[in-house]
């Protein structure tokens, strides 16, 4: 019998939602514990800020220049490889419960495996795991959340937000108390919730196994992504109005956009709602119109969000210890990317690569059996190490296809395996208008090169210096004293980028 | 607000044999993946996708001479939408055929493109195959 591996994702979380991160809004005793007893990240950084890619790179262990996902709305082939196909060849048990996100979810054709499982009444298998039930942040669409719902709680379908609007656009439409663009009161009762649902199917799934299985888990919830509705029974645990404004937000207007002005370009324009470069934000929507009510209810809803999650992490975890499984589990926490979240004025995501979408939590509680020690580990770190941690854990050999490298369990054996910087890809081309940036972090300095595109000419770039500028508000790419820092950045950066996939996959859906 | 997709591909087969299929308005759901049925009534066609939903089209253009078929869905969601098939001959036994969408709104012409962009995949295995060959046709 061996390790047992326990991985929790969340969508859309920022770092500093958890309690262990300085967070102060959440209460995340769940989580924090599990940081208190084992390694907590300080530079964890995705490969991609939206969905599909980032999990294609948790799954495959690769860069999206590899997977070949993109952008969202590229499919991950059902052929493509898969962390979960590797443990399960190894004779672990696999499931996936929650989000998945590796195809499209506007299939009207129904051509993606995800989507038809659910139509099918199947579980899988599918990518490597044996059983696999889907949800994503409604009861809107094919997966097998939406169908429990209707079959179950059909009086239920019409409480969510409507995620896409009657132009299938990602919804403009204001809620809550202050109109916040996908703030919403969900009478849904709690019960009834995704968080619980998929936390629920998780303890059936494990309760399923013989004690001595060795299982991959992964339990994907959906929240806390917009929209933001949460069950309206738990709201009133964060009162709005009590809620500081993010440090990353200016109250002052005429700061506020000077500091978008010294961005490229499209920085601005979104902002001025001139340009709205993916389809991740609401077309309809303008970021000059966010009011700090706005961002205070956003941030309280989606406090409440991450609160539920920790306490849905505590009934998998209790489950797992009334199995007597604890001390052979390894519990790996993490989310596929940042929200803006008021920083700058701004939410949602899109190509902006700053902390707020790119510095993500990722815990790491190895099984107690393992006698590995707590630590905080500050080198940099990214998503494409998951999948060869998982198959370190297993005590698998790290396949070739994989390009990260098992996670360190601390600074110095980071150092001693190299873990000094992280990449970040973005490439969108929605209707014509094509974004193209390339993210390194390394020395405490992150630096985006923007190649040229709709917006851009190829000469754009970000530089800021995370210690002096935690805010990422003072933009050095121009600054002469910076000039062989750049440089020399961004030789490491073309030094380590993966060669793109050729052909290039084709779009299929906008997401 | 509008939106546009176009996707192609090369077949070794001649123009006029995939056009036989290509421009069957009723063979649709014989090389389009999730389309189950397509019955065409005059100048009316209605599909059958595998999600369950049927869509009404009005074809508004069959033309055997440039190889070109039109057609518009005609449910209230879409403001507008044109779907276009051109089978163009190369002249040395091989065809490009092209599958052009427009659509507002916009993200429509995505969700149905990306379907698109299979059917041609579909076309082109189904046409070189030689599953539609007929004798003396290559």
């Amino acid at each position: 019998m061996g390790r047992k591996i326990l991985f929790i994702t969340t969508d859309q979380q920022r770092y500093d939602t958890l309690g262990c991160n300085g967070g102060t809004l959440s209460r995340t005793p769940v989580i924090d514990g599990l940081a208190a007893e084992g390694v907590r990240f300080e530079r964890a950084h995705p490969q991609s800020v939206v969905c599909m890619p980032s999990r294609s790179t948790m799954l495959t262990g690769q860069y999206p220049s590899t997977h070949g996902v993109w952008m969202n709305g590229v499919p991950l082939p059902t052929t493509a490889p898969s962390v979960a196909e590797v443990l399960h060849e190894a004779g672990y048990r696999t499931g996936l419960f929650g989000k998945p996100h590796f195809e499209p979810f506007l299939d009207p054709f129904g051509r993606f495996a995800e989507n038809n499982l659910a139509r099918n009444n199947s579980v899988g298998p599918v990518r490597g795991f044996e059983h696999f039930e889907a949800a994503t942040h409604g009861a809107a669409g094919q997966l097998h959340y939406a169908r429990w719902i209707t079959t179950t709680h059909p009086e239920a379908l019409g409480m969510f937000y409507p995620v896409l609007d009657g132009a299938l656009e990602v919804n403009a439409l204001g809620g809550g108390d202050t109109g916040a663009p996908q703030a919403w009161v969900n009478p849904i009762p709690r019960e009834w919730y995704h968080t619980d649902w998929v936390a629920d199917r998780t303890i059936s799934w494990l309760d399923s196994l013989a004690a001595d299985d060795d299982w991959f888990c992964w339990m994907s919830f959906p929240d806390p992504h917009h929209p933001w509705d949460p069950p309206a029974s738990e709201v009133g645990r964060i009162d709005w109005r009590d809620v500081p404004l993010p440090e990353g937000y200016s109250a002052d207007q005429s700061q506020r956009e000077a500091v978008l002005d010294a961005k490229p370009r499209h920085w601005r324009a979104w902002y001025d709602g001139r340009l709205v470069s993916n389809y991740e934000a609401p077309h309809d929507w303008v970021p000059a119109t966010l009011t700090p009510d706005q961002i205070r209810e956003v941030n309280a809803l989606n406090a409440v969000e991450v609160e539920l999650i920790d306490e849905a992490l505590g009934r998998v975890l209790a489950a797992i210890a009334a199995r007597g499984w604890t001390d052979d589990v390894d519990v790996i926490f993490t989310t596929d990317h940042g929200e803006l979240q008021g920083d700058f004025g701004l939410l949602f995501k899109g190509p902006y690569h700053v902390d707020a979408l790119m510095r993500l939590p990722l815990i790491w509680r190895p099984a107690k059996s393992s006698g590995a020690q707590p630590a905080d580990v500050s080198r940099p770190v990214g998503l494409v190490d998951l999948a060869p941690t998982f198959c370190a854990i297993a005590g698998l050999p790290v396949p070739e296809w994989m390009e990260g490298k098992p996670l360190p369990v601390n600074d110095a054996d980071a150092d001693a395996r190299g873990f000094e910087r992280v990449l970040t890809e973005w490439d969108s081309n929605l209707f014509g208008v094509d974004v193209h940036l390339r993210t390194i972090t390394r020395d405490g300095w992150v630096c985006t090169t923007y190649q040229p595109g709709y917006s851009h000419d190829g000469t754009e770039g970000e530089l800021y210096c995370l210690a002096d500028d935690p805010l990422q508000q003072v933009n050095r790419w121009a600054d002469p004293a910076c000039a062989a820092l750049r440089s020399d950045l961004l030789a490491d950066l073309w030094d380590h980028q993966p060669t793109m996939v050729s052909p290039l996959p084709r779009v299929v859906a906008p997401v | 607000m509008l939106g546009t997709t176009r996707y192609e591909t090369r077949i070794d087969r001649p123009a006029a044999q995939v056009w036989k299929l290509a421009g069957a308005a009723e063979r649709l759901c014989e090389w389009f993946p999730g389309i189950v049925a397509s019955p065409v009534d005059g100048t009316n066609r209605v599909i059958t996708m595998a999600a369950g939903m049927s869509m009404p089209e009005e074809i508004i253009c069959c033309d055997n001479t440039i190889r070109r078929f039109q057609y518009r869905i005609t449910v209230p969601i879409f403001k507008h939408h044109r779907g276009t098939i051109d089978v163009i001959d190369l002249y040395d036994g091989t065809c490009m055929v092209v599958y052009s969408t427009e659509a507002d709104p916009r993200t429509m012409a995505l969700v149905i493109g990306g379907g698109t962009a299979a059917a041609l995949d579909e076309l082109k295995r189904q046409m070189e195959s030689g599953m539609h060959d007929e004798k003396g046709e290559h």
